[in-house]
């Protein structure tokens, strides 16, 4: 490991500032996209459902509900 | 398979799923080896000592802020003369991740210049310009929340994006144009780069790390984008039904 001289200080502030602000934004991107999902999976729970999306099946006539 | 067929959301959402782990995987294990690299490989510089440990992450960022928005500038035209359906998706998932890296990049050298020019800040050519940019990337994640029609937030936004992008090659060519201290080019030069290999190659392979990272980014971003605008358009025809 390199002897981090007098301006130790400023090389780790940038690391640290780079550490923070990349953890940061990969949070904030992770928590939204499970945001989105979940808020998908209610709508569809509701019967809401997209044109374009596949139909399920539907249930045989007669069959349990 | 056309190559068009790849535009399709929902095959968008399916093939970039195996994607984002191949990216992930190489992301890191490029991220950690450049690491290692730049501290262990890499000796101290005869002028500035330990502090050229910090080109190794501010370059990566410089490049990648104004990368970004060179790829925003490709899907905003994409988007503007093709209508295709993914280009403003791109283009508005990697507007906050070109936001973040053109942070970095200026608090990066922030950090660099105060002990090695004397000053955080100086209003030079090219501190100026990359300033100019952070603001426009401010700028383009404002609009988008001030307009509500997705569509319109679009098309402005593709035209402020064509616009902006004249700030790229004066970031890069400010440093010729003008008397800067900033210092000039360093790697792709005319006369071969300046850097001696055991230092350019760590920052090779950081640069290249972080652009992976970045791709893995916007492609993240991408998938929550498409997500995003399903909710919305689910919630319109509940609301409607």
């Amino acid at each position: 490991m390199p002897e981090l001289s007098y301006h130790g200080g400023f090389i780790l502030a940038a690391y640290a500032v780079t550490a923070v602000v990349l953890a940061g934004m990969l949070l904030w991107m992770l928590l939204d996209g499970r945001a989105q999902k979940r808020r998908l999976a209610e709508l569809e729970a509701r019967g809401v459902r997209r044109r374009s999306a596949p139909v399920p099946p539907a249930a045989p006539a007669g069959a349990a509900p | 398979m056309p190559v068009s067929d790849l535009a399709n959301p929902t095959r968008f959402l399916a093939w970039s799923r195996p994607l984002l782990a191949v990216l992930w995987v190489v992301a890191v294990a490029g991220l950690a080896a450049g690491l290692y690299m730049s501290f262990f490989v890499s000796p101290p510089d005869y002028q500035q000592g330990e502090m050229i440990r910090i080109m190794f992450i501010h370059v990566p960022f410089a490049w990648l802020s104004m990368a970004c928005f060179g790829f925003m500038a490709v899907a905003s035209l994409g988007f503007l003369v093709w209508r295709h359906p993914l280009a403003d998706v791109a283009a508005k998932a990697a507007t906050p991740i070109g936001a973040a890296f053109t942070f970095l990049a200026l608090v990066t050298g922030s950090l660099w210049g105060k002990p090695t020019w004397g000053a955080y800040w100086v209003w030079d050519a090219r501190l100026t310009s990359v300033l100019v940019l952070f603001i426009i990337y401010l700028g383009l994640i404002a609009l988008r929340q001030a307009i509500e029609d997705p569509g319109r937030a679009a098309r402005v936004a593709a035209i402020l994006t064509l616009v902006g992008s004249v700030n790229v090659p004066i970031i890069k060519f400010s440093v010729d144009w003008w008397n800067t201290l900033h210092q000039g080019e360093s790697i792709f030069r005319a006369g071969g780069p300046t850097i001696y290999a055991t230092m350019l190659w760590p920052l090779l392979v950081m640069i290249a790390a972080m652009t992976v990272l970045f791709a893995a980014l916007v492609v993240m971003g991408m998938r929550n984008e498409i997500y995003r605008r399903r909710v919305r358009s689910l919630e319109m025809m509940a609301a409607g039904a």
